[in-house]
């Protein structure tokens, strides 16, 4: 079946999962000065799990759920560095499935110990090769352990998309009253810019797609398609804008959401909104920038060093 | 006798495809200089204009975090493993 938004909202009414989505728009005043655009932030770390991913994870289990692909003996698998595993750990929790995530060794303490205190099983890569290393370890046992896993795959699942197209789309139309104009936001996985792309885009509404400048930076949650394995689901043809961030930049604009815009986000938001504020230099119009995390998640890592 | 240095996929590009190479020094700025001299750039990939780790580069001697040990002037004892990691599979603290 497909899903909608009232449905997976029916599915999970009474619980916590409810609330995930329905995330603050907020007007970037000062960050906007002297800019030609409004910049404008979805503040995705209202979300219960504390991010954007806490949509896909609910929408994946959800779907898999409805397809009759979780029972009993069998548990979820899924590769993540980070908050993909949050939110599907928490959604597991809710739901009731247990759930195994394969992530880099050393990743920071907070998400092990988030992970593990939803309930989740932790299965560790080697850390020098990032994310693409526990993708690798996942597909190997999801494709060992047929009978045991149901491989989520935020990569190639349908599902990751979907519920920006019918949820974090919609909600920006809705909350600018159909006055946005642009649309920033970082790929990783992709489903959020393939998703909007598809809600806004036949609206007029222009989809800027934000990378890392190098293979090796700190935007976490983001890819450099150039040198790191293809979401199955990633389409160059659905932004209308391609940009490149780096992370210098990208941490001196988480620095300045906090201090100018009482906003602590992670270090990709600071990186959509850098991105976001050059183009606005040289576009008119509202653009929304997409804020995927929180700046607490980041607090054991050199982001807050002064 | 020299260390081994281990880097990840995303710096094959500054070091000819390698992600396992010998280097000697004491420090860890030593180990850094020893690389650049055969592999010009990877110092600016590592490190920032005024010679810090990047702050999305973390660097383990053995198991120990560089920047709990003082940085690039951390000291690397003879025969041990350095690794470079970026910091986006992770923080700079694991336990």
């Amino acid at each position: 079946m497909t899903l909608t938004a009232a449905f997976v909202r029916d599915r999970v009414r009474g619980t916590i999962l409810e609330h995930i989505g329905e995330t603050p728009l907020i007007p970037l005043r000062r960050v906007s000065a002297g800019l030609r655009g409004e910049l404008w932030a979805k503040l995705e770390s209202a979300n219960p799990g504390g991010s954007v991913k806490d949509r896909a994870g609910l929408w994946m289990v959800v779907a898999a759920e409805e397809e009759g692909r979780i029972g009993t003996g069998r548990r979820f698998l899924d590769a993540t560095s980070g908050n993909t595993g949050v939110a599907l750990a928490l959604v597991c929790a809710v739901r009731g499935h247990p759930l195994t995530l394969v992530m880099p060794d050393r990743v920071s303490l907070e998400r092990k110990r988030m992970v593990r205190a939803f309930g989740a099983e932790l299965v560790l890569t080697d850390p020098l090769e990032g994310t693409d290393g526990a993708i690798r370890e996942a597909r190997r046992l999801a494709a060992e352990e047929t009978d045991r896993s149901v491989y989520l795959d935020q990569y190639s699942n349908p599902a990751n998309p979907l519920a920006h197209e019918l949820t974090t789309g919609p909600e920006i139309w809705r909350q600018t009253d159909g006055k946005v104009t642009h649309v920033v936001a970082g790929v990783g996985t992709s489903g959020t810019v393939v998703g909007l792309s598809r809600a806004l885009r036949p609206k007029g509404v222009r989809i800027v797609a934000v990378q890392p400048d190098d293979a090796l930076h700190g935007i976490e949650g983001w890819k450099h398609m150039p040198t790191a394995l293809r979401p199955a689901i990633w389409d160059e043809r659905v932004a209308d804008v391609h940009m490149t961030q780096g992370t210098d930049e990208a941490i001196a604009m988480t620095r300045r959401l906090a201090r100018d815009e009482g906003i602590f986000a992670g270090p990709s938001g600071g990186a959509a909104v850098a991105a976001a504020a050059r183009l606005a230099r040289e576009e008119a119009g509202r653009i929304v920038v997409l804020i995927a995390d929180g700046g607490e998640r980041y607090l054991s890592t050199p982001l807050w060093e002064s | 006798m020299p260390v081994t240095v281990r880097l990840p996929g995303a710096l094959r590009d500054a070091t000819g495809g390698l992600t396992k190479l010998e280097a000697s020094g004491g420090t860890l700025a030593d180990i850094i200089a020893d690389i650049e001299r055969r592999h010009p750039g990877f110092r600016g990939r590592i490190l920032d204009e005024a010679g810090r780790l990047r702050t999305y580069v973390n660097v383990y001697i053995g198991e120990d975090d560089a920047r709990s040990k003082g940085g690039t002037d951390a000291p690397v004892p003879d025969g041990s493993e350095v690794m470079v990691i970026p910091a986006m599979a992770g923080g700079a603290h694991p336990r």
